[in-house]
């Protein structure tokens, strides 16, 4: 279950699809860097081993109820930071275009939360320094534990901050924390001792195989693209969700000049190239004062004797009984007509 | 997730259905994929208490369904799995948004519903656009589509990698999972010991696959650059469509249509 595009806002869409676009080009360029070869047909069908390990559950001991692998960990432990993200995106993708499971605004989202926090946080700064070069099935299980907990608490969190900067669910943010954060705790400790389990099943089988993967090297993965995507997404949430909570007092040179001379600002002089450049900037000024004009009219006039309404003075959400009725006759007519030119197309279409 | 053999289905279901041929199937593909994009972006820009404004839009997804031959039924049903995640977040609104915004004489319907509702509006119309998107387009010309669009080519390789080998890892998948619920009792032989050798059997495997695919590749030529076949072009059908269904949707987004119509019938109805 990953995120709908019914709870995103496009902001908060738009901002993560950015972010996810530049980790994607950063990997790839990583991967041609590299060029091993061999990784592409192992990408692909790594990718489709960790759909189809997806499909088939276990059932846990304690609790009777089963579960499933996620992938995130393993892929990272096979492929290398770079590879792994791709393969992630790749899966979210497929996910979310045949499945429904998953919107394809919130994509960006999805792989984010999954992709991101897996394979460049918790696998090189969690696994790697836990279970070392030459890892033991005990390093291993404790790697495994503690990288898949943190990765799914990560993600989880990644989950409540797009939902609640979104503005779409009411959930208030305490609330949505507590009720993720635990369920994800379970989740992570049922994701470690699989992939735990799979990779010691590796281990002992065939170890040549996580040695070659181990010799990759991996360094700490901070491109200089990820800082300056991190900086646009800080940039957005301060001056969009943020500036909700501007204050509306006055700001220290208002306060002060308001203190010595009873007026917040200086008033300009009526005449001269003061006053051509003060109705100029009037204007020119698509935001005054940091908001929308005053005196626009917004969308159709009530039925209040059709006075425009101003987009300040409309009280939000602007809803009356009066609109109530025709907005529901209108909506009714609308299903209705769209339901008609359904039929219609149908019928032309299969005549021709 | 669904059980490993339903979903084979329905890649192989959602394969046929974008080998049909009506005129959205000859639609070029990032045509459909911008189309879809504006949509889904008008559809999320509302705030949460709009309800009757996005039912305009159901327009869009109407016309590529019935145009594009597509089963109803079949669609809804996997609109209705997917449904979970935003009904189960959605449904705490009413709880925590009491404050009565509209009222229908005695009874009075509080915030909370109302944005409720415009969850599943928009879960709706984003969802089944998304999966008419796939239906009618095919991994193939997607994933070329995504390329040319700026893509990078590695994921969108890895794309049609993953969807070409998925057919066969999920038979794989399938047939180590019927063996094994033939073979136990029932909970015995389904925690999670069998399950890590029956997984780490089916990773083996699959790395030696990849082995041999990778000798085939070289076989046939790889040398490292991956490429992808260029065939379609952008016709002044394709503009026509872009152009005219994002005029649309700005109109929709703009103004509130549903609620104009029904003040000139009840107006006439007076």
């Amino acid at each position: 279950m990953h995120m709908a595009d019914a709870l995103i806002s496009p902001a908060v869409g738009g901002t993560m699809w950015a972010v996810t676009a530049a980790l994607a080009a950063y990997s790839g360029k990583k991967l041609r860097q590299v060029q091993d070869d061999r990784k592409v047909p192992l990408m692909g069908v790594l990718g489709a081993f960790i759909f189809a390990a997806q499909m088939i559950n276990f059932t846990i001991p304690a609790t009777g109820s089963s579960g499933h692998l996620g992938g995130g960990m393993i892929l990272s432990i096979l492929l290398g930071p770079h590879a792994a993200f791709l393969t992630m995106a790749s899966i979210l993708t497929v996910q979310a275009l045949f499945f429904a499971d998953g919107g394809l605004l919130a994509l960006g989202c999805n792989i984010f939360n999954l992709g991101f926090f897996p394979c460049f946080v918790a696998y090189p700064f969690i696994y790697r320094k836990i279970s070392g070069d030459n890892p033991t099935p005990g390093r291993i299980l404790a790697g495994s534990m503690a990288a898949s907990i943190l990765a799914l608490q990560m993600g989880a969190f990644g989950v409540v901050l797009e939902t609640t900067f979104s503005g779409i669910s009411e959930l208030p943010f305490g609330t949505f924390v507590l009720l993720m954060q635990p369920i994800h705790l379970a989740i992570g400790i049922v994701e470690g001792l699989v992939t735990a389990a799979v990779v010691t099943f590796v281990w002992r089988a065939r170890p040549e195989v996580l040695e070659a993967a181990a010799t990759g090297k991996v360094r700490t993965p901070f491109p200089l693209k990820g800082v300056l995507a991190g900086l646009l997404v800080v940039t957005v949430v301060t001056g969009g969700a943020l500036s909700w909570f501007a204050s509306a007092h006055p700001d220290g040179l208002e306060w002060s000049m308001f203190r010595t001379s009873g007026k917040e600002e200086l008033d300009a002089p009526e005449q001269g190239p003061h006053a051509w450049l003060g109705r100029f900037q009037e204007k020119t000024a698509i935001l005054p004062d940091y908001g929308f004009p005053a005196g626009e009219e917004t969308e159709e006039p009530t039925e209040a004797g059709g006075t425009p309404e101003t987009a300040e003075a409309e009280p939000w959400p602007s809803i009356s009984a009066g609109t109530t009725v025709s907005g529901l006759v209108g909506a009714f007519l609308t299903l209705a007509l769209a339901g008609l030119i359904g039929l219609g197309l149908r019928r032309y279409h299969s005549k021709s | 997730m669904a059980g490993i053999e339903s979903s084979f289905f329905d890649l192989t279901r959602f394969d046929a259905l974008s080998r049909l041929d009506t005129p959205i199937h000859r639609l070029e593909p990032r045509i459909k994929v911008l189309t879809t994009m504006v949509f889904i972006v008008a559809v999320v820009s509302f705030d949460k208490y709009r309800v009757s404004a996005l039912l305009p839009f159901v327009l869009y997804p109407v016309v590529l369904i019935t145009l594009g031959d597509l089963p109803l039924r079949y669609l809804a049903g996997k609109v209705f799995l997917a449904l979970p995640f935003a009904f189960f977040i959605g449904v705490f609104n009413p709880f925590f948004d009491r404050e009565v915004l509209v009222r229908f004489g005695p009874v009075g319907v509080s915030g909370g519903w109302i944005s409720f509702a415009s969850i599943l509006i928009r879960f709706g119309l984003t969802v089944t656009t998304a999966l008419a998107l796939v239906a009618t387009t095919g991994m193939y010309d997607l994933c070329r589509a995504l390329d040319r669009l700026g893509v990078p080519r590695a994921l969108t390789v890895q794309l049609l990698f993953l969807y070409r080998y998925l057919f066969v890892l999920v038979d794989e998948g399938s047939r180590m999972q019927r063996a094994r619920s033939l073979r136990s009792f029932g909970n015995r032989g389904t925690g999670l010991r069998v399950y890590s050798h029956m997984i780490g059997q089916l990773l083996l495997r699959t790395l030696d696959r990849a082995q041999r695919i990778h000798a085939a590749m070289l076989c046939r030529g790889f040398d490292g650059e991956l490429r992808l076949t260029r065939s379609s072009s952008i016709g002044k059908r394709d503009i026509l469509f872009f152009c005219g269904w994002t005029a649309a949707f700005l109109l929709m987004r703009i103004y509130d249509l549903p609620a104009w119509a029904g003040k000139i019938a009840t107006g006439m109805v007076r």
